[in-house]
């Protein structure tokens, strides 16, 4: 559980993402791209899960990447190379399903972006044609434009503001491209309303989707359901159900409302925090 | 016939505002007096009423002499945990109910039967770790052993301290970063202190017991690569896993719990200390537990201590849909839940929820029911009244009403037998599964128990691995 490696990749106001590399031999021996970890910072820490962007298993450590938001991730980035982390479980929830579907888009938003890299890795390794989207605010946040670089056979970049590639919203590009052409599949990971957007585009095109959530969670293995998500009319944990789901049946208001649930509490603790520093 | 002694509590004022311990147990000369009202029947009763079967005529007899040690040693005999069992054990459904002092046909134990519990609980008080050492009963043959225990709740503890007494190499893995299972997540520190809950596992570990925390087996490891790595055999104390909810509109609207989430977070999270904790818990001014079980009154009593804990004016409700007589929970936790101002809405069934536009839950939609014939549990099944609907106000609402088998790990080990309910089929004598060297024990078996049917299964698991080892 100690820290071998920390990257900042993206250190501005209001914007901090870091990448560590983590000694983990057990679960890089049996890490799957789009599975998840839980982790606790300190003994009073949150559990928090993570999705494990990359797992050397002759090395023993998996890589993550996060951005800070709330108290537990500002701890997080405090921690060094030579640091531990307090608790660290997984692999955890269902692996994606990694075949030959022919012609893939793999769409990712902000620090979404890590979680898409291990798939379009094993995706294109599988055969499949990768086209990929990725889509940041601001050029100076983009996040793995190389490492994704490699591992597409297209990649298109859109910001918000026009600072870097295309000016616009990586669903623009996601209707130019399934306009054009046919698609097996769309693999979506970013903040809800990206997702969102995605698969009412790629419903449109009558395209399959998945889509990686990101809700709340406390033990990660099934047991509180604090996670819970409606899917298609059903309730399903996203610890142990997913975490990805299908985006064409997913319950987005309700994972939105569901997510903010601790808003109040998070503020009042990252500011306590701040009065501390 | 002498009267009981009454127990010392923490008043329900000091106790309203704090996590301290509730039952504060018995003094010396009090629990002499309460022993000496055992009548040491000739053929004792109440050892039956012991899902362990510790020789409770014997204890007792040794604290009436204060031979406080003895007492201590002949419980640890049959239990290697009597400081939690004296204090969770719902011992007026177990050996005070088969107390020969118990009212013939009374559905729980009778005032007058000997306070055993308490007295479990006193004798605990005199064990160290020397003791636990010293009771080690090494078996030559079995030392070179390895045996895995999955889980580090109460079957699996207990397995692995049988085990390791006799000598036998055992390895705990548990899913969370602590141990204790249900111990930990679910019962409150109030009613078992944490300091308690680490000296009797700590005991374990002067046995040799080794615990290797946030390891799922079925995700970290698999059950195969354990015989693999050189265990002879494997006992899984998995709990029960998954939350039932009700099936009914809205019960995904924001500040809706299952009492696991919500206790895990108070329990094992220490959210009742946020911020000096991290993990939060949503507090309301009207929270609602839906439940009449155990895990329903601790939700209660956790979410009524956390309104005057935060300044909120208490306003927690039990909502139970048969009576009180009914109601599965100990009868202490009962009495102590109504003392701690939790009220209580009997004949109550939820049909679903309604919330703002943020998502947050805001009203409960319920109808009354009445008592109709008996179902399959023998209780009388509650049957909705004509009309009865009827709405209350809720911020924060628990639902307590069961829990699903845990399937992290036979969902992908196809050749462990499971039954309808995803349990695993178990030999009930031997505790062994439909895998050669694999035994399992505690709620994976038979769905909800207590904390000492699952100890009493993990034992009965110890004892056919330790024949199991010996054959081999």
């Amino acid at each position: 559980m100690k820290i071998v490696e920390k990257k900042i990749l993206v250190d501005l106001p209001g914007t901090k993402v870091t990448q560590i590399k983590v000694i983990a031999p057990h679960i890089a021996a049996k890490a799957l791209p789009g599975e998840f970890i839980v982790l606790m910072v300190h003994a009073k820490s949150e559990r928090i899960p993570l999705t494990i962007v990359e797992s050397d298993s002759k090395e023993g450590t998996i890589t993550i990447i996060f951005q800070e938001a709330g108290l537990s991730t500002k701890l997080l980035g405090r921690l060094n190379v030579g640091d531990s982390l307090f608790a660290l479980v997984g692999p955890l929830g269902h692996h994606t399903e990694i075949k030959n579907y022919g012609k893939v888009i793999l769409v990712g938003g902000g620090v979404g972006i890590a979680e898409i890299y291990p798939v379009a890795v094993a995706l294109k390794k599988a055969g499949n044609h990768v086209t990929t989207i990725l889509g940041a605010r601001t050029k100076d946040i983009l996040i793995l434009e190389k490492e994704l670089k490699s591992a597409s056979d297209e990649l298109y970049i859109t910001t918000d503001d026009g600072s870097y590639g295309i000016k616009g919203f990586t669903t623009d590009v996601l209707r130019q491209l399934l306009s054009k052409d046919k698609y097996a599949l769309v693999y979506a990971v970013g903040p809800i309303p990206m997702m969102k957007k995605v698969s009412a585009v790629t419903l449109e095109f009558k395209v399959k989707t998945l889509v990686s959530l990101n809700a709340l969670m406390v033990d990660g293995t099934g047991m509180c359901g604090c996670c819970r998500v409606t899917v298609g009319g059903e309730v399903k944990f996203t610890c142990v159900d997913g975490p990805e789901f299908d985006g064409h049946i997913c319950d987005w208001a309700e994972l939105e409302k569901r997510n903010k649930v601790y808003t109040c509490k998070e503020k009042h603790i990252c500011t306590l925090d701040e009065a501390l520093k | 016939m002498k009267k009981p002694i009454p127990i010392k509590e923490l008043s329900p004022g000091k106790r309203g505002v704090c996590f301290d311990e509730v039952v504060l147990g018995y003094t010396e000369p009090e629990a002499i007096e309460e022993a000496s009202r055992c009548l040491q029947c000739k053929v004792p009763l109440c050892s039956k009423g012991c899902p362990v079967g510790i020789d409770i005529k014997q204890f007792i007899a040794h604290i009436a002499k204060k031979d406080y040690k003895a007492a201590y040693l002949t419980i640890k005999e049959k239990n290697n945990f009597p400081a939690i069992c004296g204090r969770v054990c719902p011992a007026e459904y177990q050996c005070r109910k088969a107390c020969v002092l118990t009212k013939k046909g009374s559905p729980f134990a009778s005032e007058q039967a000997i306070n055993i519990h308490f007295l479990e609980r006193f004798a605990s008080g005199f064990g160290t770790k020397e003791m636990a050492k010293a009771s080690m009963e090494k078996i030559p043959e079995l030392t070179s052993k390895k045996v895995a225990v999955v889980g580090a709740g109460p079957a699996g503890l207990c397995c692995a301290g049988e085990l390791a007494r006799k000598g036998v190499q055992v390895t705990v893995f548990e899913s969370l970063h602590d141990t204790g299972g249900v111990l930990r997540y679910g019962i409150p520190p109030f009613r078992l202190p944490r300091n308690i809950l680490d000296f009797e596992i700590e005991c374990l570990k002067e046995y040799g017991v080794k615990i290797v925390p946030n390891y799922i087996i079925g995700k970290t490891k698999m059950l195969d690569e354990l015989f693999k790595e050189g265990f002879s055999a494997v006992f899984l104390g998995l709990g029960a896993g998954i939350p039932s909810f009700l099936g009914v509109p809205g019960e995904n609207l924001c500040n809706i719990y299952s009492a696991n989430e919500f206790l895990t977070r108070v329990n094992l999270m220490s959210a009742f200390k946020f911020p000096e904790y991290h993990t939060p818990v949503n507090v309301g001014k009207r929270m609602i537990v839906i439940g009449g079980g155990n895990t329903a009154m601790d939700a209660a009593r956790v979410a009524i201590r956390l309104q005057r804990m935060n300044g909120i004016e208490p306003n927690t409700s039990i909502f139970y849909r048969r009576t009180e007589v009914e109601m599965p929970a100990r009868r202490l936790e009962i009495e102590h839940a109504k003392e701690e101002g939790v009220k209580f809405e009997f004949l109550v069934q939820p049909l679903g929820f309604t919330g703002d536009k943020d998502g947050n839950v805001q009203k409960m939609k319920c109808v009354r029911c009445e008592l109709g014939e008996p179902d399959a549990s023998g209780r009388r099944r509650p049957v909705p009244i004509k009309g009865g609907e009827f709405e209350t106000d809720c911020d924060v609402v628990v639902i307590a009403t069961g829990l699903q088998a845990n399937v992290v790990l036979t969902q992908v080990t196809p050749e462990l037998k499971v039954d309808k309910h995803k349990d695993i089929i178990v030999d009930p004598e031997t505790m062994q599964t439909s895998m050669k060297g694999v035994y399992a024990g505690g709620d994976i078996v038979g769905g909800e128990g207590t904390v000492i049917e699952a100890m009493g299964m993990g034992k009965k698991a110890a004892k056919a691995i330790i024949d199991y080892l010996k054959s081999k």
